[in-house]
């Protein structure tokens, strides 16, 4: 049913950390390799050697250069701080008010009420696409040879997959991630690590004016510190002595 | 937002469809339609034709056509499964319109009231293909009541200028469709003059889209440094059609002139002119402004701005 459900039991989702990102796409990789391996049918990947590449990809990694507007951080310098590069992951954020469910003529596209996951059935789906032009995030891809729309699914064939050793049932791309940049858990337990990362490091939600109410949460880079100059070492004393005379004699030659 | 042939064409098509066939409701519930002559099963024909061949170039697009029928179960919440249901049940009393016509004639009250029928479910159909359009949040271009009623006043347009071209070949005489054309056609105009001119403020830009704009500071820029992939993919083909300005400048005067100041200058002349002159002026201007429309909603497409761009090459949507 294409109703958004009013509540969920747990809202499952992500976190991710734009600060330790490092942008080598081994979460995109993963996801791509375990999504055409397990339950629904393989992503598609079209040509996939040579110009004219198509494929549908649940999570694609994009790089942004940010320049900060206004100087940043204290110091008696009140220094100002340098662009940096940032790492940006975007895939489906599960939200609570999800467009793309509502537009679903078919009933294919559905949140989940026990976990709050958004899903395709891809034996409904008609591949009408309108569920891509709804999302605003661009979550959801249309699978030419499949004909049918793929989107994340918070690997919901790993999270509860008993046959997987339990410290393994958390989705591919945080798995996969080497810079621990990718959190997994519910976010309407309070004392999860996910709830946790969010309230310290101020996790945000994505174009929080449209109103699709998120559910994965992205962490900022953390403000840079800005750093002064050492002071200066004091000159030496002189020193009397053999070393007395060797200093003078190499600082007479040095000049 | 990319202008794929099939959508302008279903649109274009229906909308003429759906406005031929409301009007020749609306002039079955006024009693104004003619018996004698083939213009009522003509026109019902050519309705039909445009409105079924819109409606099955939309399924052909879709990955699985075969299960298109399933389209119709979540008109709950879905506008394309309200336009769906509508566009079949409309077929319900148009067909009755029709047979009704042929057994008990042109003025008989079951011609009348389906004929009133027709006219509404048409309506409904044109208002929800408006609709699905105009409550996509995701597109703030189109997120505007100005959607919807460029529909309607575009479908009611063409429809009823095609309505008078086969008027004007079967030589009969209506007076309230010969006022209702260039009236509709000059609405409709202000409509689109509406929609193009309309002011709004940007609804999100690429520093909301990361949230990065705040990272480093207020008012901090974020530029792109790399794409994702280095092939474009889906969402950059799908959604990410970019107009060059001038182009878009260039292609609304041409939209003005074909798709409404023609039309309404030859649907004069074809209410003024002589028999054999206006039956030519009515075909130029019903050509000229489906070819003028398809422009406009070619433009309608590759004009409209989705916030996924933000993520590829647009700073605010």
């Amino acid at each position: 049913m294409t109703a958004v459900p009013a509540a969920t039991e747990r809202r499952l989702g992500l976190v991710i950390d734009l600060d330790t990102c490092v942008g080598c796409h081994a979460c995109a990789v993963s996801c791509k390799e375990w999504n055409t391996g397990g339950y629904p049918a393989p992503l598609s990947d079209e040509s996939p050697y040579a110009a004219g590449q198509r494929g549908s990809w649940l999570n694609r990694v994009h790089a942004y250069e940010v320049t900060p507007g206004e100087t940043v951080g204290g110091g008696e310098n009140g220094g100002s701080v340098a662009g940096r590069t940032v790492y940006f992951p975007k895939s489906c954020l599960h939200c609570d008010d999800p467009p793309c469910v509502t537009v679903c003529p078919t009933g294919a596209s559905y949140k989940r009420e026990a976990d709050g996951i958004v899903l395709v059935d891809e034996a409904l789906c008609i591949g009408c696409e309108l569920c891509s032009w709804a999302c605003p995030y661009g979550a959801r891809e249309y699978d030419a040879p499949t004909g049918v729309m793929k989107k994340c699914t918070l690997c919901i064939d790993r999270i509860y997959n008993e046959s997987l050793p339990e410290a393994e049932r958390e989705p591919a791309c945080v798995a996969a991630c080497p810079a621990r940049a990718r959190h997994f858990g519910d976010f309407s337990d309070p004392q999860s690590d996910v709830s946790r990362l969010v309230r310290e490091r101020g996790g945000i939600d994505l174009m929080p004016e449209l109103e699709c109410r998120p559910t994965n949460k992205y962490l900022p880079p953390r403000p840079p510190v800005s750093v002064e100059a050492p002071p200066a070492l004091p000159d030496a004393p002189a020193a009397g002595g053999f070393l007395g005379w060797l200093d003078c004699l190499l600082s007479q030659t040095s000049d | 937002m990319n202008p794929a042939y099939s959508i302008i064409f279903f649109t274009v098509s229906s909308g003429i469809g759906y406005g031929l066939l409301a009007a020749l409701g609306l002039l079955g519930w006024n009693g104004r339609l003619p018996q004698v002559s083939a213009f009522v099963p003509v026109a019902a024909a050519f309705g039909f034709a445009c409105v079924t061949a819109g409606l099955l170039s939309s399924t052909l697009h879709l990955g699985h056509p075969e299960r298109a029928w399933r389209a119709l179960g979540q008109w709950r919440s879905s506008w394309l499964s309200r336009e769906g249901v509508f566009s079949l049940a409309t077929y319900v009393p148009f067909l009755l319109f029709v047979f009704f016509w042929v057994t008990e004639g042109s003025t008989a009250p079951a011609v009348r009231w389906c004929g009133l029928l027709t006219t509404a479910g048409c309506a409904a159909t044109v208002l929800c293909t408006g609709m699905i359009y105009a409550s996509l949040r995701a597109v703030p271009d189109w997120n505007t009541s100005w959607v919807p009623w460029n529909y309607l006043a575009l479908g009611a347009a063409t429809g009823t200028v095609w309505l008078l071209l086969l008027a004007t070949l079967f030589a009969v005489r209506l007076p309230g469709l010969s006022a209702a054309v260039p009236a509709l056609i000059g609405l409709a105009f202000v409509l689109k003059l509406g929609y193009w001119h309309r002011r709004r403020s940007p609804v999100a830009d690429r520093g909301s889209a990361t949230g990065l704009g705040t990272a480093l500071g207020r008012r901090g820029r974020v530029e792109i440094l790399e794409p994702p992939h280095t092939e474009p993919n889906y969402l950059q083909r799908e959604m990410g059609y970019v107009l060059a300005r001038k182009h878009a400048s260039r292609l609304r005067e041409w939209t003005a002139l074909l798709g409404y100041a023609l039309p309404l200058m030859f649907s004069l002349l074809a209410l003024t002119l002589p028999a054999g002159a206006s039956v030519v002026a009515a075909l130029v201007a019903a050509v000229g402004m489906t070819v003028g429309i398809a422009v406009e909603r070619w433009l309608f497409f590759a004009e409209a701005r989705h916030t996924v761009a933000l993520y590829y090459h647009e700073a605010e949507v």
